[in-house]
């Protein structure tokens, strides 16, 4: 058993090395890499538009538009802020806030400017985007599953925390106060590292 | 900069997984922008999206999908390339960041107040009708004390210039002070220069007693 887990762990890893790999070539106009980033990440883009309440033909649009933003702005990606699937992340939620929440995302825009031009990695940051994922994986997998529910409902199903409240039919605070432990499991699994 | 007063974690993390409206966002936003700190928090729960979008089980895709965006990238224009803005605040010699500069302009001094109260002034940012918090900015007087009360719903005030002074600590530029529904305070503006800040509020806060009812004009400090 602790071989064949392991492996996995292994394949893993060499996968989020592969990706940050292939968005180099990207960057070069590369459209076999991208091709490969599209096959592992476009159907996961779609699952997540699906749960957030898109009907399949406009999730199919959307995983189109999150992936025209993927090849036009490949050079903005910077490895030493994070492993891919979380860049591709940012990218679908700022479509999804603009397509599903019909609101603007030029706010979080804004702040992606800023960190492209003002930020020095910390040193966390610092710390290889593949690792850092790991680590990530690694506090989500020890999350109780009550944690695991709320973030899962707040970053895959597009729920608002008082809707997540009021379907788990638990107070606002108790949502929040669950958010919060979550997030601070993983601030603690990256910081023991450093 | 300074800053001593942070965005709670919850907050954080319904920025990072999309959930706040027009107004919240706008304040987190601004108060990203001068913060460091926060950048980097929010970061890590934006991480936390990309390891729960890994392990999201795929969905299949459209054949074709891939052609049709290598499709879309030939065909489109090449003129819109995404252009990053240099600076946390909106151009050179501006006090407003980015964020809100887009909505405002490059400087405090230029915003249209309307007074509403004694030493009291209000500037209103207009929001989209599909997101029900209210936006504004608030400029006090010195010395300003404002009557004790509670939020009819979430709160988040960020301080761009100026300071106030509560229970809660000294807060000063770039500080947010990120309330929830059950938090009651009473601020009073520090000596010496006015108190500018910016607000997101989830519903018009309900005073304490009828005669301070009067005193609504002071929503969002």
């Amino acid at each position: 058993m602790a071989l064949s887990a392991t492996r996995v762990n292994t394949a893993e890893h060499d996968d989020r090395m592969d990706f940050i790999a292939l968005m180099a070539r990207v960057c070069e106009q590369d459209r076999s890499a991208f091709h490969q980033v599209f096959a592992h990440f476009g159907p996961r883009v779609k699952s997540l538009m699906l749960k957030s309440g898109a009907d399949p033909a406009l999730a199919e649009d959307i995983v189109q538009d999150v992936f025209v933003a993927v090849w036009r702005k490949a050079g903005q990606y910077a490895p030493e802020r994070g492993a891919v699937g979380t860049w591709i992340f940012t990218i679908a939620r700022n479509i999804r806030i603009d397509r599903l929440r019909r609101l603007s995302s030029q706010p979080y825009e804004d702040i992606e400017a800023i960190e492209l031009v003002d930020d020095q990695p910390d040193a966390e940051q610092e710390m290889e985007a593949v690792q850092r994922a790991e680590l990530v994986a690694g506090a989500l997998v020890e999350l109780p599953a009550d944690q695991r529910e709320v973030i899962e409902l707040a970053y895959l199903h597009d729920l608002p925390q008082s809707e997540i409240a009021s379907r788990l039919a638990l107070p606002l605070g108790t949502v929040k106060s669950r958010m919060r432990l979550a997030y601070a499991r993983l601030k603690q699994k990256l910081e023991e590292k450093i | 900069m300074t800053i001593a007063h942070h965005l709670d974690d919850a907050t954080l993390m319904r920025y990072a997984s999309g959930d706040l409206d027009e107004a919240f966002l706008v304040v987190v936003a601004s108060h990203l922008a001068m913060c460091d700190h926060c950048r980097h928090a929010a970061r890590k729960a934006e991480e936390l999206g990309g390891e729960l979008l890994e392990e999201a089980e795929a969905a299949p895709v459209q054949a074709g999908s891939f052609e049709a965006v290598m499709n879309r990238l030939d065909t489109a224009e090449t003129g819109d390339a995404v252009q990053p803005s240099p600076r946390p605040f909106g151009s050179a010699g501006s006090d407003v960041p980015l964020p809100l500069a887009r909505r405002i302009g490059g400087r405090l001094d230029d915003i249209a107040w309307r007074t509403i109260a004694p030493g009291v002034k209000k500037h209103v940012i207009a929001t989209q009708p599909n997101s029900p918090s209210a936006l504004y900015m608030l400029w006090v007087a010195p010395g300003k004390a404002v009557p004790e009360h509670g939020h009819g719903g979430a709160e988040l005030t960020l301080i761009l210039s100026g300071a106030y002074r509560d229970a809660f600590g000294i807060f000063g530029p770039g500080d947010i002070a990120d309330l929830d529904e059950h938090v009651e305070h009473q601020p009073r503006v520090e000596d010496g220069a006015p108190c500018i800040c910016l607000v997101a509020a989830e519903t018009p806060i309900r005073f304490k007693g009828i005669v301070s009812r009067l005193l609504q004009p002071f929503v969002g400090i």
